[in-house]
This record gives C-alpha cells, sequence and structure tokens, in this order.
C-alpha cells in the first residue's frame, strides 16, 4: 500500500468516535496544561500517562499525543496574557507577545498564535508523512551496533547542545542509565542493584516513578518556590468578526516567520536534546535576522510571535520522527510517550511500522486531526482558558501533587514506588535549583533498558573488541558525529581561548 | 550556594560509590562466551558520575559555576518555608496513605493544602476535599480496576460500603 492510502486509514480510525472525543479532550486538556505556568507537555503527559490504562494503547496515545499538541499552542496564552511563559517551549513567544497584549493587541497576538501554530503543525504533519516510512525502511536493517551508535547520539546531543553545564549533564544521563539497571540482570536473570537489599527494587525502577517525581513533585516545588505566588492576567476581548480581522492583519505581516519557524522547527526538533524549545527561539532569531523590519522586535511585532509558535509546534511534531521510526525521543515529552509505548507491549523503532500500521498511521492521522481541533478548541475558549489562568495556585498544586501520588501507585500498585517518587522529587527540586539538567536523566531511564542489551550484544559479536561501532557501515559515521558532539563545548572552549590569546598578542 | 554545590557533589559521589560497589556483586568484566558481565553496564556508568561529581566539585570550589559564583542562600526564608510547609505535607500524606487509606489521606491533604496553606473559603474546601476523592475513586477503583490502598483495618467497613457500589 502506498502512503497516501495508509494514511486515508489512519484519518478513519482517528476519526473514530472514541479517538475522536480523547483526541478533543486530550488538546482541551492540553491547552490549558500548556497555558498554565509550570506545568507544560512534559508534565502533563508524565502525570496523566498512567490514567490512560483504561483504552486500548492506540487511543491511549492518541490522546497523549493530542495534550502535547495542545500544550503548544497553550503555552502562547500565558506566556501573551501574562508575560509568563506557559511552558519552556514558549518563551520566544512572550517577547513579542507581551508587548503586543501591553499595547492593547492581546487579541492579535493571540490570533497570530493560534493561526502560526496550526501552519506549522501542518507542514510538520506532512514533513513526517513524506519522511517517517523510508526512514523507517532504512531503519529495518539497524543491528545493535547502529541501535546502540543511535543511543550514544542521543546522548550526546544533550552534552554538545543542551547547553548545561558538562558533567551535570554527563551526570543526569548516567545517573538515569544507572536506575534502569535496577531489578535483574535481562541476560543472567540475576537480581541487580538491589539498594539496601530492599524487595521493592526486585521489579525496577519504573521510568514513571523518575518522569512524574521530577515533573510532577520536584518541578511543582521549584515553581512554587521561584514564582512566589505573584502573577498578573491581562484581559483579552474576542469577538467573531475581531478574530477574522485579526487574523488578517496578522498573516499579512507574518507570513514570513511562519514559514522559517514551520521548517526550521522540524528539523531542530528531531534533534534529541533540542526539540520545541531551542526551536522556537532559533526561529525568532532567524525571523528577527531575516526580517526588514527587525528594530520592531521586542517591541510587538506579530512576525515575532508567528516565528517560535510555528516552530513549536513543528518541532514536537519532528520529535515524533524518531521516536517512531527509529525508537529514539526526540524530547522528554517522547520520551515518556516511548515509555509508555513500551508498558503497552508495543516496541518502538521500525518493525512498528511492519507489525502494528494501523497503530501507527492512527497515530499519524490523529497529527492531523488533533491539529485541526487544536486551532479551533484554541480560538474558540481563549476566553476560558484566561478565565481559568486565574485558578490560583494553592488549588492547581494540591491537585497536581494528588494526581502525581495516585498515578505514580497506580502505574505498579506498590506503595514503594510512591516513597521513591517522592524521594525523586525532592532531588530533582535541590538539583534543579543547582543548574542540574534532569531532563537528560528522565530520556536515560526510557532508553536504558534498549541501551544496554545492544551493548552487551555488539560486544559478543565483536569477543569484546569496542572497535564493532566504528567498524561498520551505518553505526561508525554515527559514533563520530557522537563523539565530536560529546566534545564540541570542550573544542569551542579550546577555539576561543587560542583566538583570545591570538587577539592579545 | 557555593557550599550546596559542593555538598551536593560529595552526597552524589557517595551515592556513585556505592552504586559501583552494588554493582561489583555481579560481573563487572568481560565474560568469555556471554559477552559483558551483568554488573559492567551500571558498574562503569556509575565510575563515570563518580568522575562528573569530582569535576562539580572542583568547578565549586574554583567557583566556575553559576551556582557557585552568587552569594544567595541555597535555600532563603521563604524557600525553607516552602519546603517545610508543602514537602512536610506531601510526606505526612504518604504517611497517612498507608494508615487511613488513600482516599481518606486525599481528603486530609486537600483540607490542610487548600483550606490552610490556600486560605480559601469553607465552600471551595469542603467541595474539593472531598469531590475528589470521591472522582479519583471512580475512576482508579471504579472505571480502571485499581485499588487503592486502604491502609489499616478500621477503614474496612467504609470500603465494604464502597466497594458494594462499584463491584
Amino acid at each position: 500500500m502506498d502512503t497516501f492510502s495508509l494514511l486515508t486509514d489512519g484519518f478513519l480510525l482517528a476519526v473514530q468516535p472514541l479517538n475522536l472525543a480523547l483526541i478533543i479532550a486530550g488538546v482541551t486538556l492540553g491547552l490549558f496544561i500548556g497555558a498554565m505556568p509550570g506545568l507544560g507537555s512534559v508534565n502533563g503527559v508524565a502525570i496523566l500517562l498512567p490514567v490512560t490504562f483504561l483504552v486500548p494503547p492506540g487511543s491511549a496515545i492518541i490522546f497523549l499525543a493530542a495534550i502535547y499538541y495542545g500544550a503548544m499552542y497553550g503555552g502562547a496564552i500565558s506566556s501573551i496574557t501574562m508575560g509568563i511563559p506557559g511552558a519552556s517551549t514558549a518563551v520566544a513567544t512572550t517577547f513579542d507577545g507581551r508587548p503586543l497584549a501591553l499595547k492593547g493587541r492581546a487579541s492579535l497576538a493571540l490570533v497570530v498564535a493560534a493561526i502560526a501554530s496550526f501552519i506549522g503543525g501542518s507542514v510538520a504533519n506532512i514533513l513526517f508523512t513524506l519522511f517517517a516510512p523510508p526512514l523507517a525502511s532504512v531503519a529495518l536493517s539497524f543491528g545493535p551496533p547502529e541501535i546502540f551508535a543511535l543511543m550514544m547520539l542521543a546522548f550526546a546531543t544533550f552534552v554538545g547542545l543542551g547547553g548545561d553545564d558538562i558533567p551535570k549533564t554527563i551526570l543526569s544521563i548516567c545517573f538515569g542509565l544507572v536506575l534502569s539497571a535496577v531489578g535483574f540482570d535481562a541476560i543472567s536473570g540475576a537480581p541487580r542493584l538491589v539498594f539496601f537489599d530492599i524487595s521493592g527494587f526486585l521489579h525496577g525502577i519504573n521510568f514513571l516513578v523518575l518522569a512524574i517525581g521530577v515533573y510532577g513533585i520536584g518541578e511543582m516545588i521549584w515553581t512554587l518556590d521561584s514564582t512566589r505566588g505573584k502573577l498578573t492576567t491581562t484581559k483579552a476581548s474576542m469577538s467573531f468578526s475581531g478574530v477574522i480581522k485579526d487574523a488578517k492583519e496578522g498573516m499579512g505581516r507574518s507570513w514570513k516567520g511562519t514559514t522559517i519557524g514551520s521548517f526550521g522547527g522540524f528539523f531542530v526538533g528531531m534533534l534529541p536534546a533540542a526539540g520545541a524549545t531551542p526551536g522556537s527561539l532559533m526561529a525568532y532569531g532567524v525571523a528577527k535576522m531575516v526580517s526588514r523590519e527587525s528594530q520592531e522586535f521586542g517591541k510587538g511585532h506579530p512576525e515575532g510571535v508567528a516565528a517560535p509558535e510555528a516552530a513549536n509546534n513543528s518541532a514536537s511534531t519532528g520529535a515524533m520522527l524518531p521516536m517512531l521510526t527509529l525508537g529514539i525521543p526526540g524530547s522528554p515529552t517522547t520520551a515518556i510517550l516511548l515509555g509508555g509505548m513500551i508498558i503497552w507491549g508495543l516496541v518502538p523503532g521500525p518493525r512498528l511500522f511492519i507489525d502494528e500500521p494501523e497503530f501507527v498511521w492512527g497515530l499519524i492521522g490523529s497529527f492531523y486531526v488533533s491539529n485541526f481541533f487544536a486551532v479551533i478548541v484554541n480560538i474558540a475558549l481563549i476566553p476560558l482558558f484566561i478565565w481559568m489562568l486565574r485558578t490560583p495556585f494553592t488549588i492547581l498544586a494540591p491537585m497536581i501533587f494528588v494526581l502525581s501520588v495516585v498515578g505514580g501507585y497506580a502505574a505498579m500498585q506498590d506503595m514503594h514506588d510512591v516513597w521513591l517518587l517522592l524521594i525523586f522529587g525532592f532531588g530533582a527540586y535541590f538539583l534543579r535549583k543547582l543548574d542540574y539538567p534532569l531532563a537528560p536523566a528522565v530520556l536515560a531511564i526510557v532508553l536504558g533498558p534498549i541501551a544496554e542489551p545492544t551493548l552487551r550484544q555488539s560486544l559478543l559479536l565483536s569477543s569484546g573488541d569496542p572497535m564493532i561501532f566504528f567498524s561498520r557501515g551505518i553505526s561508525g559515521p554515527i559514533m563520530v558525529i557522537a563523539i565530536i558532539l560529546i566534545f564540541l563545548p570542550l573544542l569551542k572552549k579550546i577555539f576561543y581561548r587560542g583566538r583570545a590569546t591570538k587577539a592579545r598578542a | 550556594m557555593r557550599r550546596a554545590e559542593i555538598t551536593t557533589a560529595g552526597v552524589l559521589a557517595l551515592l556513585s560509590i556505592y552504586m559501583m560497589w552494588k554493582s561489583t556483586e555481579l560481573q563487572i568484566g568481560y565474560i568469555r562466551g556471554s559477552g559483558p558481565g551483568g554488573g559492567f553496564w551500571p558498574f562503569w556508568l556509575s565510575a563515570i558520575m563518580l568522575l562528573c561529581t569530582v569535576l562539580i566539585a572542583i568547578n565549586g570550589v574554583r567557583r566556575k559555576s553559576p551556582p557557585s559564583q552568587t552569594d544567595e542562600p541555597f535555600l532563603d526564608g521563604f524557600a525553607l518555608k516552602n519546603l517545610v510547609f508543602v514537602g512536610g505535607a506531601l510526606v505526612a500524606f504518604l504517611l497517612l496513605i498507608s494508615v487511613v487509606g488513600m482516599h481518606i489521606a486525599i481528603f486530609l491533604f486537600l483540607i490542610y493544602y487548600v483550606g490552610f496553606l490556600g486560605r480559601h473559603s469553607f465552600v471551595v474546601t469542603a467541595s474539593l476535599a472531598i469531590g475528589v476523592p470521591i472522582a479519583f475513586f471512580f475512576f482508579f477503583d471504579g472505571l480502571m480496576r485499581i485499588p487503592m490502598p486502604t491502609g489499616m483495618a478500621f477503614t474496612n467497613p467504609l470500603y465494604d460500603v464502597l466497594y458494594g457500589l462499584i463491584y
């Protein structure tokens, strides 16, 4: 079957009553989660994943992907009306969105954000549909060394491009990988790393325990600490004719930024460490650079809203591409989706396109449907979201804590996990204060169970010779790129130091 | 902040050493015919972690990392209060689950948080504290068939009635 007929089948699956209802519920919930400062797509997906055990896996992932999608739209709402990014992915949206709101053009900014998001999402969906099948068929020939090399590349991008403190990033990755090794050694069957001989560790550490601990507990305590309870909202009045007028004006002035964001975002989104936040910042920078009115940026130019918003939606779809075709998530949120797929008994990676075409194409079809509903729900319910943003944190925070605890229990039904979740939460809060990046640890605990066996199988194939990773056609170049990325920050430092001494001499 | 940076690195170093030691319970080297042993992966990763903590500590001592450059306290008055009132409540919440069960623990936690910390009205507090555990009961215990912890035996009469509703 060709791509088009597969996609048509996917559409039909996505608009089945249950899936359609989940899509609408998902984007609405996602919009709210994205709009709420301190909550992003990753928090929403991590905390709500246990809830989805109720429905079949295909529908569950459609629901979670819809949340992911909606959150990308929602982030703009608080960036514009409150001047506080609703999620890190919407940071760049505040640069011009907030000035526009202060000028009394909040509705223009909100409409431009919604339309740019829609276009970004649509472009990304088309790119996804075109690229996914060929990439998956190439990836089918990958053996353990290739898969391990890809894992190394995923971690290397965090080190080389993440922009965080290097030793802290590496520590975070290694910690996640060690946690994933707790339980039983899959090859010899012996119990492994049963800390303090507590029997609860025998069933391993579910990735959800770490993800919910970090994003549900740790990040919430951190947000309570850092916002200190001070938030103000700007009102935006919306009417149907006003929306049409704003849409015309906005698109006339921001088509270029939208285009840059749509395409640039997708490719940045595919990189594991990059994702939607750097994607949107980059799109903002490029849009400003090529604009003829670049001095207007930062003072309230619609293009400065359109570029990052198109990019963050595009990047969120881009992040799904390596997740589905290679089994390597392109962002922390997709890492959690990937972990969910493993719980549901689906093996992520290229085989998925052959073994579970219904699942894959239903999900891809749902991207299109979600994108469509997200823009409708977004524009229709903007007044409601602004009203909901006034929900005091003293109500929202305890609800998230309760949902985290219940969700953490529901995953494995063991109080041991809930205590561990709380410990991770406190740990995450302290480490966050000291600028330790925690997303790499979450990614690592999901990828660990794939990375370790592939490493061991590869070394068995080569009877212990690590050169196997470099001597094969595909894994060799990937490993070399990974190693360059790991040493990139160091090379940069040496380069700049060299230039500085030359300049002095 | 600087002292916190160095202390944290020290704690993480101890954790790494503990994990390295724990990994040696299994083979950490190459076993002829069956590949690297079960302890190989966690051992060497923990070793890399240990190396990272040393680098972090050195950067902290030399004031090279941003947290070690500010003189702001690691936990100021607000942060400490936040941690005690919110973090402490979470610990109490988890302890309560083992005593009175998940649903009553949620009820008490929400009364404390919404009513006492948030100073919301009696109506808001009561409707959330009663509504949320009931909704969770029907969703998780009822719909998803995931029984939540019921605490000690004295809650049995309550749960006998509740389970009668859903089973």
